[in-house]
């Protein structure tokens, strides 16, 4: 079986004006399919960058990256059935989702423009999916509270089915106990959907609650990966 | 203690909406602290940092307060003038805030922004101010009081930042202090220093302490009562101590909600839609 | 309440909010609304024909047969005025239809795609901006000989500029957000998000700008009119109405005054009109 996700040597330079800044080095990592890993550490030390060569948004690197068997090329945005495959969710549900468009045009423009038929119903079950009463469809994301607007965001992530799900901080701008139920709410998802995450969070008790394996990150480098006893250890 | 250090009750605080109505933010709000250490918890939207404003005379502008009862000392805040909430505001209550960066003057340095509320509320000549806030940088625990005296907001960390305003409250002797979040914008490692150095002063000092806070579990180390709120009302109030125990389904709830490695595998606790409306039905 | 004070309350309660919210957006867009009205229903309520001429009641001071006075052909000023309203909003909103949507399209396709697409619409951009506005519309007009279209062209042309340039800005900003990398992930693309993600978010600030913009157009389009290069004698146009007055400026001050006000007040209008909805839409205002 291929794993999900295989990093290879991943490396990402950023120039700021004169300096040339490793924001990650020589990252190497394996994800087997159907997991959930975790990537963690301070700010800066690089994990929303790996995230964000995965999800196809940072294009400037060196180094190996293949999701499902997959290879990414360094410089273009992933297409086709890789594409649909990585999905992400985001830090924050009030910048992901568009301040004028109603939730059920969020979830039907992407199934639409995927030849996806019949978007209305699959858009109508995405949002039950995900715990939302139908009547939050024709509102736009500022009549909702923030965890109605993550549950949005992570409905729509989900539309194109994908197999590797990336999750950059999904619930460090919510409520503790919004973090429970949107943290209940994508396990159940994972166990439905039979998907990979990838979990990238400052907060290490969130990693050790989501995920089987994890990766500690300083200063662009990989410093090491906890298997499950090493992340129970405290 | 024979009389309270702050009494609220039935402290309301109301804002227009959009359609010409009222929305009750804070919902007849009622406690009373001497000098022991309170903390209110909630999270967004519960209330919590509405109250505390409203103690302070500082809910911004079309916001209305109404309250029965709002003493500190013994003094009825209700209706007083802006120049009278001045007086109180530095001289009576200090309010930390949870981010330094925007609390102090980027174009002033520490020692005179540590000594403006000596200046406002003293008659204190320019060397004592001196000597004093110098002593108040000392025990908040910065190293070389005499060189962060003459720093720009800018030059400082944020753990140092928080300090400095820390010391900018106290300066003055406050009866009470009032810590909005006032460690949220810091790292984890200095989270725990920041909260034990409030608590510490407050002690020292002889004041009162109300701590505001999201999070419940940090919050019960550093408090002797807690009280939580819950869309504008307090919904239970017990001692730091029993609060792992709460009959109370939201505060069990906040409780054991973190995740954690030993939640691995389990479902977080939440509140079920019963359960919510309950709670908004009640009240305590 | 009963249902027909509920009703009542239903359809005023917005306005009143929204007067009270921001006077100015109010008042501003009463007084173009006003003249919008005005300029529809100008034979109906124009006490004369416009361009009736009756020499015998030349430059006559206000009287209660004419209101405003006549003008040096006799003709009634007030209904000059009223006629008036429509040459100057016809070539505000044919300047406004081809401007903004030009300037906007520009902004966002170079903003969006960047590199060589970017700098070619950008010198583009550059090359339009620098023409001077005024030379220019004289240079159509000479070109093409005087009349109301080729006003609006000549404005048009050389106003659509800074629309781009704001589009612009605003799409490169969102070119690095979240959002976009959420919709992009997700196969929008191309015209789609264009049009139908980024135009949405571009459009509030850009209607400020054209609010602001008008006010301007209000002036040169006037102005025009004052050299002779706007419609074509004898149609009522208020800066040739204000061209006629200045020959009898000391004695019969109020031929060329009556439209100068009439200027200022539209133009006032739709400066507190984009004061107002500048207000409403800075997010730093909620």
């Amino acid at each position: 079986m291929t794993a999900a996700l295989e990093l290879d040597r991943l490396s990402v330079h950023f120039y700021n004006g004169r300096h040339d800044i490793a924001a990650v080095r020589e990252a190497s990592l394996s994800i087997a399919a159907g997991t959930s890993f975790g990537l963690f550490g301070p700010s800066g030390c690089g994990k929303s960058t790996v995230l964000r060569v995965v999800a196809g948004i940072e294009l400037g690197w060196s180094g190996q990256v293949a999701a499902f068997g997959t290879p990414y090329r360094a410089g273009q945005k992933p297409q086709g059935r890789l594409r649909r495959d990585v999905q992400m969710v985001f830090q924050d549900p009030y910048a992901s989702l568009h301040p004028r468009h109603s939730i059920r045009r969020t979830l039907e423009e992407p199934l639409i423009v995927n030849g996806i038929a019949d978007a209305r119903r699959v858009a109508a079950e995405a949002l039950a999916a995900v715990g939302l009463p139908p009547d939050i469809a024709p509102r736009t994301p500022n009549a909702l509270s923030g965890g109605q607007r993550q549950r949005v965001a992570i409905a729509r992530a989900l539309l194109l089915k994908p197999r590797l799900l990336l999750l950059d901080e999904p619930t460090s701008a919510l409520d503790m106990s919004v973090q429970a139920e949107i943290l209940n709410l994508l396990m159940d998802l994972k166990a439905a959907y039979g998907m990979t995450l990838l979990l990238v969070s400052h907060d290490r008790d969130v990693i050790a609650h989501v995920c089987d394996s994890a990766a500690r990150m300083r200063a662009g480098l990989i410093e090491a990966i906890l298997d499950r006893p090493a992340l129970a250890a405290v | 203690m024979a009389e309270p250090l702050i009494e609220v009750d039935g402290l309301t605080v109301r804002f227009p909406t959009a359609d010409g109505g009222w929305s009750t933010v804070v919902d007849g709000v009622r406690f009373a602290a001497g000098y022991e250490r309170l903390a209110i918890v909630g999270e967004s939207g519960s209330g919590k940092s509405l109250t505390a404003r409203a103690i302070l005379g500082l809910v911004p502008a079309p916001g209305q307060v109404t309250a029965e009862r709002l003493h500190l000392a013994g003094r009825d805040l209700r209706n007083l003038t802006p120049s009278a909430w001045e007086r109180v505001r530095g001289a009576e209550i200090g309010l930390v805030l949870q981010d330094p960066r925007f609390a102090l003057n980027p174009l002033h340095r520490v020692g005179r922004q540590v000594e403006e509320a000596l200046v406002l509320h003293t008659s204190l000549g320019r060397a004592e101010r001196r000597e004093r806030a110098l002593d108040m940088l000392d025990a908040v625990g910065l190293e070389r009081p005499r060189d962060v005296y003459h720093l720009f907001p800018g030059q400082l960390s944020g753990g140092m930042g928080q300090r400095v305003m820390i010391a900018a409250m106290l300066v003055a002797r406050p009866k009470l202090l009032i810590a909005d979040e006032p460690t949220s914008a810091l790292d984890e490692n200095l989270r725990r220093q920041i909260l034990q150095l409030i608590a510490d002063l407050a002690e020292r000092h002889h004041m009162g302490l109300i701590l505001i806070s999201h999070d419940l579990q940090q919050v019960a180390d550093f408090a002797d009562e807690v009280i939580v709120m819950f869309r504008g009302r307090i919904v239970d109030r017990r001692g730091a101590r029993d609060l792992a125990h709460s009959s109370n389904p939201y505060t069990a709830m906040l409780w054991n909600c973190r995740p954690s490695a030993a939640t691995y595998g389990t479902r977080l606790p939440t509140l079920a839609a019963a359960e919510r409306e309950a709670l908004d039905d009640r009240g305590a | 309440m009963s249902l027909a004070a509920t009703a009542r309350s239903r359809s005023f309660a917005p306005l009143l909010r929204f007067a009270r919210r921001s006077p100015a957006l109010a008042l501003g867009s009463s007084i173009v609304g006003l003249v919008i009205v005005i300029a529809l229903v100008a034979p109906l309520v124009a006490p004369y024909d416009p361009t009736f001429q009756t020499m015998s009641d030349r430059l006559q001071p206000s009287s209660v047969a004419h209101w405003l006075g006549t003008d040096g052909f006799g003709r009634d000023i007030l209904s000059r005025l009223i006629y008036g309203t429509r040459p100057t909003l016809l070539i505000i909103s044919l300047v406004a239809l081809i401007m903004a949507p030009l300037g906007i399209a520009i902004g966002i396709v170079a903003g969006y795609y960047g590199g060589i697409v970017d700098r070619i619409l950008m010198r583009f951009t550059d090359m339009a901006m620098s023409f001077p506005r005024l030379i220019l519309a004289f240079a159509f007009v000479a070109v093409l000989g005087p009349g109301l279209l080729n006003a609006a062209l000549a404005l048009a042309v050389t106003s659509w500029p800074p629309y781009a340039r704001q589009a612009r800005v605003e799409t490169q900003a969102m070119r690095r957000s979240d959002y976009m990398a959420s919709v992009e992930m997700l196969g929008i693309r191309g015209p789609r998000l264009l049009f139908g993600h980024v135009l949405p978010l571009v459009f509030p600030l850009a209607i400020v700008r054209m609010a602001l913009d008008l006010a301007g157009m209000v002036l040169i389009a006037a102005g025009l009119g004052f050299l002779g290069l706007g419609v074509l004698p004898p149609t009522a146009e208020w800066g040739k109405m204000v061209a006629d007055g200045t020959p009898v400026i000391f004695d019969q001050w109020w031929v060329a005054a009556s439209p100068g006000v009439a200027i200022l007040i539209l133009s006032l209008g739709f400066n507190l009109m984009a004061d107002g909805l500048r207000d409403i839409m800075d997010p730093r205002h909620g």
